[in-house]
């Protein structure tokens, strides 16, 4: 695997490898001393085109740790706008000797778009790209459903996760659609219809419009942020709507199994898709989220810059 | 003026025929011609090539005036005739806008100048294309340009009270609205059709109905003030749907299908290379198979190019960012023979009625789109249909490279290209306005 771009293009092996090499990651973590020397004079890059701090920093400790240098680039804008283009930013990276960028950027397809180019030679790691994918936002959330309802070993399989909110504007729903069903998982889409992308009827899901009847059956929920300007291009009435039928409340909890697990990729609307009581439960693995975040980012930077690379074996994407 | 004599080619019919060119018209066609004027005459030997009358396009973007950059008259008459044209219409979404007596009579006059095929201007509709106010219209309508099409393009003409008065008034010279059909608030900040694939790859979608609604109000307004209206580029397979409707009502509509609506579709995008970004935007297989037979049997009229070019670094970008439009003029020939008639769909008779008769007939471009007889204008066209050639976008006429076709082989080239009984073309290679003369 030279790029990681998509789960779309994630193999079944391959992405149980990223989960596997994340669980020994995670070991070092937890250790006394939470570096490895692998990436040792290796440079990453951080090229935001969006503002995200946290998913920013998380690459920026999962590099640390694997002892690699680390360049943050905040490139606001794009070459729509005043600012500098990918084209000209990904050139002068490579110029400086970048061995991997880690991209997010506001339009689809921008880390693909990277990675086909002939504007850097290095990795590609899709960090968020517009609408469309968050590949490690998906591998963190695999590996905490695993960790929590498959201690840890094997796929996801026997396993029904509800993804709730605004699908359609959504790059980690897209993600875990794929990597999940991929991995064995039943996923179940709850949106109001405004919010679901044309043809999801036709994506490896089921989709239901009533949040209520769904959560009985689910081992996991994920939330997803809703964004309050939505409203204005009609997507819903009003939040307060939009809370009443699609948040998570605790009269809602207490409709859930015993057993399953709260997430959300954050940053979250409190009161708004979830309530405090419900985020600050103690069936919420959300911080887990981000702990796991790094580990699984770790495990993602070992596979795509550790060694030789080789196209005919381990991953590719 | 020299003359010249086409021999061995044949006709869009099938016949055999020698041509006699003289003084810029057609002066003799016959299976031999026996004139002593033959015998002066330069031969042409067309052997195993169709001669069809020189194609018309009702849709290109010559960028002239604003965006030197990327095109110009010169450069893109040079890509017309390349692509057997002998008349093209160029868009009025330049820099200024071609909204006025002074624009279109300079645009007219440098394709004059340039001499390699006739440069029709289109005006706008509104003042600036911004949809407002109607632009002086009859005062481009009676200009040297003599400007007959007006259209948007680029934009729709969204308020219906400003489409119904351009309708109508355009009827005091024999005009035509062309419309581009697109519901701006059905599709703001939309960049590929809304489908599965715009759904999977996270792009705000594109749906057909932005398309259809504006045609179907547009075809009940020109009904209802009896006026012709022309629909640019239909993309979809209900918009054929409604203009074939139109049409059986006796409503006076025209249609357009562009070569990359006839052959592309929307999967493309999933490559995330904006090469393939284009409005109206490339739709489905379904679609592309309903324009074709929309084509066939008529309902759609023309073949027009939408050539739009753009220089690389409106192309070298993420899609998001990206210019919409690709090149069209050398390659639409090719297209059409494709998937027209390799198909089977359309003969050669077809072929020349949506390139070139038809077009010329919707715009009043009277000396073009002729039959080949004696006493035409010599506008000719002669393509080789045995002919494969592969696209290189570095050989391209056009001062733009961005054409979707790069690395494709299509059957089918256009040989030579006679503008006014003077060749702009041989040997598929272009010897200018001067040849022979």
């Amino acid at each position: 695997m030279r790029h990681l771009l998509s789960t779309k293009d994630l193999s079944y092996a391959q992405a149980i490898s990223i989960l596997d090499t994340a669980q020994e990651m995670a070991k070092v973590s937890e250790g006394p001393v939470k570096k490895l020397p692998t990436l040792r004079g290796r440079t990453i890059v951080n090229l935001f085109f969006e503002d995200s701090t946290r998913t920013r920093i998380s690459f920026e400790a999962a590099a640390k740790r694997l002892s690699a240098d680390v360049i943050n680039f905040s490139a606001k804008g794009s070459s729509a706008s005043k600012g500098e283009s990918l084209k000209d930013t990904a050139q002068t990276l490579q110029a400086m000797g970048a061995d991997a960028v880690i991209l997010r950027h506001s339009a689809s397809g921008a880390a693909q778009r990277l990675a086909n180019s002939h504007w850097t030679s290095g990795s590609v790691i899709n960090a968020g790209d517009g609408t469309h994918e968050h590949p490690t936002q998906a591998l963190l959330d695999a590996f905490t459903i695993r960790k929590h309802l498959r201690s840890g070993v094997g796929d996801l399989r026997g396993l029904t996760i509800a993804i709730v909110g605004d699908i359609l504007h959504s790059r980690v729903a897209r993600s875990n659609v794929h990597l999940l069903s991929k991995l064995g998982a039943q996923v179940i889409l709850v949106a109001p219809p405004t919010l679901l992308p044309l043809g999801a009827n036709t994506w490896p899901v089921q989709i239901s419009y009533d949040f209520d009847p769904i959560l009985p059956l689910v081992d996991a929920v994920m939330m997803l942020r809703v964004q309050q300007e939505r409203m204005n291009d009609f997507f819903f009435p009003t939040i307060r709507e939009y809370s009443h039928y699609f948040g998570l409340n605790s009269d809602r909890l207490k409709l859930m199994k015993p057993s399953a697990i709260i997430m959300h990729p954050g940053p979250m609307n409190r009161g708004l898709e979830i309530t405090a009581e419900c985020a600050d439960s103690a069936r919420s693995v959300i911080l887990e989220q981000v702990t796991n975040g790094v580990s699984v980012r770790m495990a993602v930077l070992y596979l795509l810059l550790a060694g030789t690379p080789n196209e005919d074996e381990g991953l590719r994407a | 003026m020299r003359d010249y004599l086409l021999d061995g080619g044949t006709l869009a019919d099938g016949k055999s025929a020698q041509i006699l060119i003289s003084d810029g018209f057609i002066s003799e066609i016959d299976a031999v011609v026996m004139s002593a004027a033959a015998n002066n005459a330069q031969k042409i030997d067309v052997k195993g090539c169709i001669v069809l009358p020189g194609f018309v396009d009702l849709h290109t973007h010559l960028r002239e005036p604003g965006r030197e950059d990327s095109e110009t008259v010169e450069s893109g008459s040079r890509a017309a005739a390349k692509g057997g044209y002998t008349a093209v219409s160029a868009m009025a979404n330049t820099f200024p806008v071609a909204d006025t007596a002074g624009v279109v009579e300079q645009v007219y006059a440098l394709g004059q100048a340039t001499g390699l095929c006739d440069v029709f201007p289109i005006g706008a509709v509104t003042q600036g294309l911004a949809g407002a106010a109607l632009a002086e219209l009859g005062a481009m309508a009676d200009s040297k340009a003599r400007v007959r099409v007006f259209s948007d393009d680029g934009n729709c003409v969204f308020d219906p009270i400003v489409m119904r008065r351009a309708l109508e008034y355009v009827k005091k010279f024999n005009g035509v609205v062309a419309q581009h059909a697109q519901d701006p608030r059905l599709t703001k900040d939309a960049q590929m059709n809304e489908g599965l694939i715009s759904s999977q790859l996270g792009f705000k979608g594109w749906p057909s109905v932005a398309e259809e609604s504006i045609i179907a109000r547009d075809v009940l307004l020109a009904d209802h003030v009896q006026s012709r209206i022309h629909i640019c580029h239909v993309t979809t397979s209900g918009g054929v749907d409604i203009i074939r409707w139109a049409k059986a009502r006796g409503i006076q509509v025209t249609a357009e299908v562009t070569p990359h609506h006839l052959l592309l579709t929307d999967e493309l995008a999933s490559s995330f290379d904006p090469i393939y970004k284009v409005n109206p935007p490339l739709r489905t297989q379904k679609d592309v198979m309903a324009l074709r037979e929309g084509l066939a049997d008529g309902t759609i009229d023309i073949v027009a190019t939408d050539h739009a070019p753009h220089p690389a670094e409106d192309k070298e970008c993420e899609w998001q960012a990206a210019a919409f439009g690709m090149l069209g003029l050398e390659t639409a020939f090719s297209i059409v023979q494709a998937t027209m008639i390799a198909t089977e769909m359309m003969s050669w008779n077809d072929l020349a009625d949506r390139m070139s008769t038809r077009p010329a007939k919707i715009a009043g471009y009277s000396e073009h789109g002729q039959m080949l007889k004696v006493g035409s204008r010599a506008h000719l066209a002669i393509v080789n249909p045995e002919k494969t050639w592969r696209v290189d976008r570095d050989l391209m006429a056009s001062r733009s490279r961005n054409t979707p076709y790069h690395g494709m082989e299509f059957p089918g080239s256009v040989v030579s290209t006679f503008f006014r009984g003077v060749p702009t073309v041989l040997d598929s290679k272009l010897v200018g306005s001067s040849y022979g003369s």
